[in-house]
């Protein structure tokens, strides 16, 4: 039995399907993240888990126990909210101990709790402040202890880091990871931010529309996406997409043959599609002497590597290269990839083929 | 302007302090001339000059209003007038105020199906006039019992108020953002629990304003007032309106005068104190709402 199973639940808002019957079990000590775009129902999912949202249909079990109707205080969970959400007319000693005291927690035990989680955030000298005198990464902490305190079966993160800024994003991404493997506490951590799907999580569940594309480990998504949404929406830049028909050989697309290696040309064939997605992350590119011919139309830096805009007779492709790149704007060049780096989609279904 | 800049005579900011300085003495002036015509004697009032200061300023006529000018054939001053009003105002204020601050919690925070419609249908009550229910409302308290009775005074504030009440909470407590109640519940706090420890201690400016905007409805209410109110009753406004019409052989403004001070201070005491929250409060409330 897992920690968290989320079993066929979906919810409609008047008529409008949010979410369509979503399937999800989770194991003790795992960090799922659910990311998607907004709309795509990834909040309402982590409110429907919380309590703070009920299911249409469907049901909720945390730990065994079936809490489709449970209140949220019955639950046995702790949820960081994306505005933190600190009760600005107590400290931060009491916002931390408020879950306790509600939870008619002796006086001495909560002080003690306020001191451990205060130990493992650093932010013992903090306890006695407002809110308000708080700096952002501050109350980020304040908001992660109020939910360390009690040790909740269940962590809820709905966007925590989105209102930080980007350095402190990347010093908190750090701590929340560390602080998950020291409390192994099972988590569901709510984001848009692909990055922090990728670093965190030990399963991610990709979201749109109300349905889960995919759901597997950072790895599994990131080198065989199920579905054309999920191989644009993990990577940055996206993923290279083209529409290609199958012909002699593999496919082609306007008029220009893409290779595939044979186990790909048996899956496409057993496919039975008409038409296809030929998909190709920009890691997957690289300049050669011969293959297919473009030129460069736009050069962007970042540092440790450099993203070129390639036109070519498919269309354009992005190729992501280590280091700087010697090419500039308007030079004629040649990319080449190998076919095991290629992701086939059916056109029509957008579902993976190979 | 730079600190360093020499000044010059700025003539828009004259301009602007005259006009200021003008609308302050215009309103100003029957303040200044009920104050000082109260502390006059009768002889000088009978000299005519309306502006001049007091030529032997004495509390004389105060004294004779607080406790023994007539009010028809009662000669008792204002006093008791003053005190039925106090024993009114306070519960009916505080009453008005608390149960607004709980209809505002529940329809921003609490939302049920037809909470807005509710909400719309008591807004109606903030612009109804007050005539209106005046005979449904005496209808009420004698079935009640408490007609003519400072209790049935209370009631009839408190319902009268609720509307506005309710509608300066509900609109203060949609600016709290609602993740603060979500957070209290999963600490395990319940809905009076979430009220009294978040809500509440968040609301100090929106209950300031609140208790004043009760406060001096309630305090210069007139109609309620004279329409409800027993023998024993009776409210200081209508106590005053009693005193200023009693005729006896001669007018005697100083204590008239006195008299609408009295009738007035307790508001005007409490807008110096409390003032400067409630143009803060008002103004907070009508950015978020």
């Amino acid at each position: 039995m897992g920690a968290l199973s989320i079993r066929n639940v979906r919810r409609s808002y008047g008529g409008v399907d949010v979410l369509k019957g979503i399937d999800v079990e989770v194991e003790a000590g795992e960090f799922l993240i659910l990311v998607g775009p907004s709309g795509c129902g990834k909040s309402t999912l982590l409110n429907i888990i919380a309590g703070l949202d009920v299911a249409t249909s469907g049901t909720v079990h945390i730990a065994g126990r079936d809490v489709t109707h449970a209140l949220p205080k019955d639950r046995d969970i702790a949820m960081v909210f994306q505005s933190y959400a600190l009760y600005p007319n107590m400290n931060v000693a009491g916002n931390i101990s408020f879950g306790l005291e509600m939870r008619n927690v002796p006086r001495a035990e909560r002080d003690a709790a306020v001191q451990r989680v205060a130990k493992m955030l650093q932010i013992e000298h903090l306890l006695d402040r407002k809110p308000g005198q708080l700096s952002g990464g501050q109350r980020q902490r304040v908001a992660m202890g109020r939910a360390l305190a009690r040790n909740p079966v269940l962590f809820l993160f709905d966007e925590p880091l989105s209102n930080l800024d980007a350095k402190l994003r990347v010093e908190m991404r750090a701590e929340i990871k560390q602080l998950h493997r020291a409390a192994q506490v099972t988590t569901v951590y709510v984001t848009h931010d692909q990055v922090e799907a990728m670093t965190l999580g030990d399963r991610i569940a990709v979201m749109k529309a109300g349905v889960i594309e995919q759901l597997g480990t950072p790895d599994e998504i990131y080198d065989r996406p199920a579905t054309r949404f999920v191989a644009e929406f993990i990577g940055s830049p996206a993923m290279n997409v083209l529409a290609a028909e199958p012909a002699s050989g593999g496919v082609a697309a306007r008029g220009i043959g893409l290779p595939l290696d044979d186990a790909q040309r048996g899956a496409l064939a057993a496919s039975g599609a008409t038409a296809t997605l030929y998909g190709l992350r920009p890691e997957a590119l690289s300049f050669a002497d011969a293959g297919l011919p473009g030129t460069v139309t736009m050069i962007e830096p970042t540092g440790p590597e450099t993203y070129a805009l390639v036109d070519t007779a498919v269309g354009k492709l992005t190729a992501r290269v280590p280091g700087r790149l010697r090419a500039s704007t308007g030079a004629a060049v040649a990319l080449r990839w190998s076919t095991s780096e290629v992701h086939l989609f059916d056109a029509r279904t957008e579902r993976r083929i190979a | 302007m730079s600190p360093g800049q020499p000044r010059r005579f700025d003539w828009h900011r004259a301009a602007l302090w005259s006009v200021l300085a003008l609308f302050a003495l215009f309103f100003l002036l029957p303040m200044y001339v009920m104050v000082t015509t109260s502390l006059k004697d009768m002889a000088q009032i009978r000299d005519g000059n309306l502006l001049s200061l007091p030529t032997a300023p004495s509390l004389a006529a105060w004294s004779t209003a607080w406790s023994s000018a007539c009010t028809g054939v009662d000669c008792g001053g204002l006093k008791p007038f003053f005190i039925n009003s106090v024993i009114m105002v306070v519960p009916a204020v505080l009453v008005s105020t608390m149960l607004g601050a709980i209809n505002g919690y529940v329809l921003s925070k609490w939302r049920f199906r037809g909470s807005e419609t509710m909400f719309a249908l008591m807004l109606f009550g903030v612009f109804m006039p007050m005539q209106v229910v005046l005979l449904p409302m005496s209808q009420v308290l004698g079935w009640l019992g408490i007609a003519n009775s400072i209790g049935g005074l209370v009631l009839v504030h408190v319902i009268a108020g609720l509307p506005s009440t309710t509608l300066f909470f509900r609109n203060y407590y949609v600016g709290l953002p609602d993740e603060l109640v979500k957070a209290a519940m999963l600490d395990g706090a319940g809905f009076w629990r979430i009220f009294w420890r978040i809500v509440l201690p968040l609301s100090t400016p929106i209950t300031v304003v609140t208790l004043i905007w009760q406060f001096t409805n309630i305090w210069n209410d007139f109609l309620y007032g004279i329409v409800f109110s027993g023998a024993g009753s009776k409210p200081v406004t209508v106590g005053l309106n009693n005193l200023a019409n009693t005729s006896s052989v001669v007018k005697e403004y100083n204590v008239d005068m006195a008299a609408a001070m009295i009738a007035g201070l307790p508001t005007l005491f409490v807008y110096i104190v409390a003032g400067k929250y409630f143009v803060r409060g008002l103004t907070a409330g009508a950015v978020k709402g």
